[in-house]
């Protein structure tokens, strides 16, 4: 007996009278929903991932899309998604891959914790009339500083700093690498940093050639697979950052499919056309804390200790200890990625249920580092879920020093999270390396688009700032006296340090 | 609100409390009889080389044995006494103050560079977080903090401030919100050689307080102005930066100026700001910190508190209000108002 098919998951319609047969949408879909029989549309539901793309270029505003247009029986453990995926694996005996971030509805951490503003004792400062001061420095600083003041009051510096990045904004793109994203993907969000004062991740897919003008900007990666890594290519990042794990996907590797290897992605990442690009799970030279370590050491004797090398993590149950034993090496940040942290091909088992989210980990980590009175010997990054300013101004608060915002730049660009990227036919032109889609994407608009969105968040991150009264983003790093716990269980408010609202 | 006042003689003449009390009085718009108090450095000279332990007791058996015990484990007392007090109607007594003249035993603390200090470090904090009914709220040698709730007259004549002859002085003028009535809560604040008047609020209480903590210091006393003591320690004795530095740490230029100031200047500022970002406070402040060789005082950086200075030959004043010095010395010379951040240092030159 067959299974059957599945019931649709959007069902897409035309008003047929409001519809001018331009045909446009037909050229948009990637995904073939549309096609044209004589004179009419013919639409495919199955076929859409809800990409919008059709919808956003109809000039008619024509078409609907609905989701889960037939029910299920409700049942609340036996949820349609539950069926959906039995059904679909007793077929193909496969994991299930998915795309983009966790799809659980667990509770969002950020959206049950309240800011303070001033009123009356302290008054709020006005950023349009005072300084206020998002600059962000990342990397090691030292733990106290030696000076010698001479007799004609001439005071000399003696601790010797370590070389940190200057951002003008606590907000960094996190890594996207040119395989799992287009080059003009990366392109427009290369322009973006340059234009904003701040750095992106390269990703574990080498440097292209296209993206060197903007190397002073770009944090260039080292994950597990090494694809891309050259002396050249680690010189030319202002900060080399090494992977261990990725929010979306702790404990496993990446796996990027062999059509995707393009002539130009295979040079850049440094492997032959066409075969798959397989990045292990564990890094093979790196079974323990202290072959991190040694790693750490490695790449800066390479670069002559002139970069702050970065680790990134995962959020896991031990990321306080491990991010504790990082604080120890050369390492100058480790960058904490959430367990909502987007990707472009996951399994989905691990995407929807692996690793802690990101308040909860950035604020043990901090705590963690605290407590052992090494806090600034690393700075702390966090990643994974990052929706807007206030969750920026909130991750701060728990005790980040800057963050990644991945998924949010690519909404900037036109992703509306179909979450199908790892089928590298995004119509977007932004997850895929199709030229006729890639070519749909412009770098000039985009990078506006994307800077933009850097923009406004700092702009609100410093009115948040003055309305609390602070003027620097050293005096939000930590300060969980400005945040409240609105409906959180006393177990997460003693994690996250932090009191609940009225207290 | 809040009101505050120093005063130091840069030659070590020495000054009774009567005119500092009157010069606070004056500030009375700016309290709210709800707290007072005043230091004194120079007025234990029969035991400059104890640290005078001032304590509030709430009774005489359990809290006090407790501290003595501590006292005897880590040193010697070499005399104690209750602090006289002199009942006013207007001042409701809920503490015993006591005194201490101690010297603790310098081979207790292990790898130590300054143990007597450490120790003292350690007894304050052990008492004030863990001793039921024992508050240790001034610890220097030579010196003294006397504070209660109540109005500024009030507190200095139940304690009757005017016995007391020092070089420098300090006070304040309480208009709590945070704890009302609570003695502990009232200025100036001490550690050690410390001791520190505040008016304003520090937004950045939270930031500060972990880092402090991170560094061993324990904050007990559920106010802002406790951590700018520790923070002097930590920065002015621990990490042996002179005042100038440390007020540069706590109140830094802004970045732009930093960015144009000649290299050598600039290095320096910028070293600071990275490695004394958590020390940063931020939020509407006038602080006067004091140690026995002076006093300093300073603004936030965008100077959201007054703050004025005067001065008379020998004697440097800071104060809220320049009323206030008037009362203290009518012949005032050269009142003016120092920039925002800007620290003013008067130091002995004796
Ligand atoms: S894009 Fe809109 S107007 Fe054009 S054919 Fe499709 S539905 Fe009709
Ligand atoms: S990048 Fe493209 S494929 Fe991926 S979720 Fe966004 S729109 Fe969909």
């Amino acid at each position: 007996m067959s299974l059957g098919s599945v019931p649709l998951k959007y069902k897409v319609s035309i008003d047929r009278e409001q519809c001018m047969h331009c045909m446009r949408c037909i050229d948009n879909c990637s995904y073939g929903v549309f096609h044209r029989e004589d004179d009419r549309i013919i639409i495919d539901s199955r076929k859409c991932t809800a990409c919008h793309h059709c919808i956003s270029m109809c000039p008619r505003d024509a078409i609907t899309l609905k989701e889960r247009p037939v029910d299920y029986r409700s049942h609340p453990l036996w949820t349609a998604e539950a069926r959906e995926d039995i059904i679909n694996q007793a077929r193909s005996g496969k994991i299930i891959l998915s795309g983009m971030g966790n799809a659980k509805p667990y509770p969002v951490i950020f959206d049950r914790l309240v800011l303070d503003a001033c009123q009356v004792t302290n008054p709020s400062i006005d950023p349009l009339r005072e300084p206020m001061e998002l600059r962000t420095y990342l990397g090691k600083k030292p733990s106290r500083l030696e000076i010698n003041k001479k007799d004609n009051g001439d005071v000399e510096l003696l601790t010797k700093l370590t070389p940190n990045l200057k951002l003008d904004t606590p907000i960094m793109i996190g890594h996207m690498s040119y395989g799992a994203i287009s080059l003009n993907a990366q392109l427009s969000l290369a322009k973006a940093v340059e234009k904003t004062g701040t750095f992106m991740g390269t990703g574990e897919g080498g440097l292209h050639e296209a993206i060197y003008p903007y190397q002073k900007n770009m944090i260039v990666q080292v994950a597990s697979g090494r694809f891309g890594v050259d002396i050249n290519y680690l010189e030319r990042g202002a900060a080399i950052e090494i992977k261990i794990g990725q929010g979306a996907k702790p404990g496993i590797g990446g796996h990027l499919p062999g059509e995707k290897v393009c002539q130009d992605v295979s040079c850049t990442r440094m492997i032959p056309l066409g075969s798959d690009a397989i990045s292990p799970a564990p890094h093979h030279d790196i079974y323990s804390i202290e072959d991190l370590a040694q790693l750490v050491r490695s790449l800066k004797e390479a670069t002559e200790w002139k970069k702050p090398v970065f680790v990134k993590i995962a959020a896991v149950h031990n990321a306080a200890a491990i991010a504790a034993g990082i604080a120890r090496s050369s390492a100058d940040a480790v960058v904490i990625d959430g367990f909502r942290g987007g990707s472009g091909a996951t399994p989905k088992v691990f995407r929807d249920n692996v690793g802690i989210p990101i308040e909860a980990a950035v604020a043990s980590v901090d705590q963690k580092l605290k407590d052992q009175g090494i806090r600034n010997k690393i700075s702390v990054i966090a990643s994974g879920g990052i929706r807007n300013s206030a969750d920026i101004a909130k991750s701060i608060a728990l005790g980040a020093d800057a963050v990644y915002i991945g998924t949010g730049a690519l909404i900037a660009m036109g992703c509306r999270v179909c979450g199908q990227c790892y089928r590298g036919m995004c119509p977007w032109g932004i997850a895929t390396q199709r030229p006729d889609l890639v070519e749909r994407l412009d770098p000039e608009v985009e990078s506006e688009h994307v800077a933009n969105l850097i923009r406004s968040w700092t702009l609100e991150l410093s009115e948040l700032m003055g309305a609390a009264g602070i003027n620097s983003i050293e005096s939000l790093r930590s300060n969980r006296s400005r945040l409240r716990g609105y409906m959180l269980d006393e177990g997460t408010l003693d994690v996250l340090q932090v009191k609940p609202v009225g207290a | 609100m809040c009101g505050i006042i120093g005063v130091i003689d840069r030659k070590r003449a020495l000054m009774d409390g009567s005119s500092i009390r009157d010069a606070l009085s004056l500030m009375n718009e700016r309290g709210s009889g709800e707290g007072a108090g005043y230091a004194a450095y120079g007025i234990y000279p029969d035991y400059q080389d104890c640290y005078a332990i001032h304590v509030f007791f709430d009774n005489l058996v359990e809290p006090k044995s407790q501290v003595d015990h501590m006292l005897h484990k880590w040193g010697r007392i070499v005399h104690q006494e209750a602090i006289p007090t002199y009942e006013q109607e207007g001042l409701k007594r809920s503490h015993i103050p006591w005194r201490y003249f101690f010297k603790p035993y310098s081979d207790l603390m292990a790898g130590s560079t300054t143990p007597e200090d450490d120790v003292i470090k350690h007894i304050v904090m052990e008492t004030n977080s863990n001793i039921q009914g024992a508050l240790i709220f001034s610890s220097g040698k030579n010196m003294g903090v006397f504070k209660a709730s109540g109005w500024p007259e009030d507190v200095a004549n139940f304690y009757r401030i005017e016995d007391y002859k020092g070089y420098i002085w300090l006070a304040h003028n309480r208009y709590p919100t945070n704890t009302p009535g609570w003695w502990g809560g009232a200025h100036p604040f001490n550690l050690l050689d410390w001791a520190v008047v505040h008016n304003g609020e520090i937004t950045s209480y939270g930031t500060n307080r972990r880092y402090v903590e991170s560094q061993g210091y324990t904050c007990s006393m559920f106010t802002d102005t406790e951590v700018v003591a520790y923070l002097f320690d930590l920065l002015g004795r621990r990490h042996g930066l002179p005042e100038d530095i440390v007020v540069k740490a706590l109140a830094p230029p802004f970045w732009d100026e930093i960015d144009n100031m000649p290299e050598k200047e600039q290095k320096l500022n910028h070293a600071i700001r990275l490695t004394y970002g958590p020390a940063l406070m931020n939020g509407p402040f006038a602080i006067v910190v004091a140690t026995h060789e002076g006093i300093v005082g300073f603004t936030d950086r965008i100077k959201l508190r007054p703050l004025v200075i005067g001065e008379n030959e020998d004697r440097l004043y800071i104060s809220s209000e320049e009323a206030a010095i008037r009362v203290m010395d009518p012949d005032v010379q050269n009142i003016h108002m120092p920039r925002a951040g800007e620290p003013v240092i008067g130091r002995l030159n004796v």
